[in-house]
């Protein structure tokens, strides 16, 4: 007789090995039907947003807090020697900024002589708090407390302290998943500010721990770039608005094909300090026909 | 009955527990696998059928907020949560050694299997960086947390456990 069938005043119940199956069965049909897909993406989204996420932001407030005592401990006598070195900076860059201040007056008058509107400034702009971060240690993303409810979609993009963090991924009503560029295999296609040639950036685990950044794919026969360049998000990107920084050349080496180079980059964002991000609400246009 | 609502309460909770707050916690950029160590002590405790549901749950709880496809974590922590639901029957609440063996295991094997379906399919072959700068780290610390963790979900355990064995002998002197 098979065990599964019910015999007269038994409680019913199924054999481990037959639950093992049955889940296993499950995970891997969900496994083929979310590949690519996001069938579920609405309903299991909108479950766990009702359920999960409202404790997620009071959680994450203690978890900051703990952060902080942590720091806190380890970092007095390395906060003091900062603030020397950060007065003698504001100094320095009071002075750059009085001259930067004038150059941009001059550049004002003549863009507006060319027509042209400042890109940076003019996206529309959400701020959102971090309310949790990827469990496992082997991709970067991390959850914020704000989804469709206000207005943000899959694709927007992310920015915090000025740089590029990365987009929107995973959506439910009142929170998103922002994977970040650092994040391994996460590809941005990017150019050199200084002398408009391109790139490909992406995230590698073996040089988050760096605040580094792999770029490939650049061409550059006559060695335009240079440590230090930096590198923003390129016009060519089908995610990412143009013109946002991601970070600047560390270093460049020639690939074994003497035509491309490749190399790394150190990103603009400390990731590891995040609290609050910007996500810009204006989604790149890719409708050409 | 009160027994499986708290365990069913306790895997969102641990989840908080990790996403929230261990994520400020990190140690040499790595942060324990509480998951895999509850699902863990969940199959040790109380079986294979127990371990494979949580492990399932846990997984799939990952797998919506952090997963590129749901079923992934799903799948590898609910076999974890099998395996070590065969170890049930050695379970002594005074030997702390075996269940520290089986969590050191599990983590080893949720890193390997994760390596192996998320990096290594993708050609990511520096297999000894990642095993000496990830998965050894996640199990170091992991260890680090459940020698705290292990005695708080054994003493709760212990609780119901004496409970039932007093309601039984009531039952038994009635009759």
């Amino acid at each position: 007789m098979s065990p599964v069938v019910k015999s007269k005043g038994e409680r019913f119940t199924i054999p481990g090995k037959y639950l093992l199956l049955i889940l296993t069965g499950i995970c891997i049909l969900l496994m083929i039907l979310t590949y690519g897909t996001s069938v579920f993406d609405v309903p299991v989204n909108s479950a766990v947003g009702t359920i999960i996420v409202p404790f997620e932001s009071g959680i994450s407030r203690a978890g900051e807090w703990l952060r902080n005592r942590k720091d806190e401990l380890s970092s007095v006598q390395s906060l003091l020697k900062e603030n020397e070195e950060l007065k003698a900076q504001i100094a320095q860059l009071t002075e750059e900024n009085i001259i930067l201040n004038q150059e941009r007056y001059e550049l004002t008058d003549m863009q507006a002589l060319l027509g042209l509107s400042e890109v940076y400034n003019s996206y529309e702009k959400v701020g959102a708090r971090i309310i949790a971060k990827d469990t496992g240690n082997w991709y970067t993303s991390f959850v914020i407390d704000k989804g469709t409810d206000d207005g943000l979609a899959i694709d927007m993009n992310v920015i915090a302290g000025g740089g590029l963090i990365g987009r929107i991924t995973k959506i439910g009503p009142n929170w998103a998943r922002v994977t970040s560029i650092i994040s391994d295999g996460c590809n941005v296609s990017g150019q050199v500010a200084s002398s408009d040639l391109t790139l490909i950036v992406s995230g590698d685990l073996s040089l988050n721990d760096k605040g580094l950044l792999s770029f490939s794919q650049l061409s550059d026969p006559d060695g335009l770039v240079v440590k230090g360049d930096k590198v923003i998000t390129s016009n060519i990107s089908d995610k990412y608005l143009p013109g946002l920084l991601i970070g600047y050349i560390d270093t460049i080496e020639t690939d074994a094909n003497n035509l491309t180079k490749s190399g790394t980059i150190s990103v603009a964002t400390d990731f590891s300090y995040l609290s609050t991000v910007l996500v810009i609400t204006d989604v790149k246009n890719n409708d050409y026909e | 009955m009160i027994q499986k609502i708290l365990i069913a309460i306790s895997i969102p909770f641990f989840f908080l527990l990790q996403a929230c707050v261990f994520t400020s916690l990190e140690l040499g950029n790595v942060i324990p696998n509480l998951m895999v160590l509850l699902v863990c002590v969940y199959g040790f405790f109380y079986g294979e059928k127990t371990g494979a549901v949580c492990g399932f749950f846990a997984g799939l709880l990952m797998d919506i907020f952090f997963g590129e496809m749901l079923g992934l974590n799903a799948l590898i922590i609910m076999l974890i949560g099998y395996v070590n639901g065969g170890f049930s029957g050695l379970f002594y609440a005074e030997d702390i050694r075996l269940p520290l063996i089986l969590i050191t295991l599990s983590d080893a094997t949720f890193g390997l299997m994760y390596y192996v379906s998320t990096f290594l399919i993708r050609g990511k072959i520096g297999f000894t960086y990642y095993a000496l700068n990830v998965i050894c780290p996640e199990i170091f610390y992991t260890l680090l947390v459940s020698l705290v963790i292990y005695p708080i979900l054994l003493g709760i355990d212990t609780l119901f456990r004496n409970y039932r064995i007093k309601k039984e002998r009531e039952s038994q002197q009635n009759v």
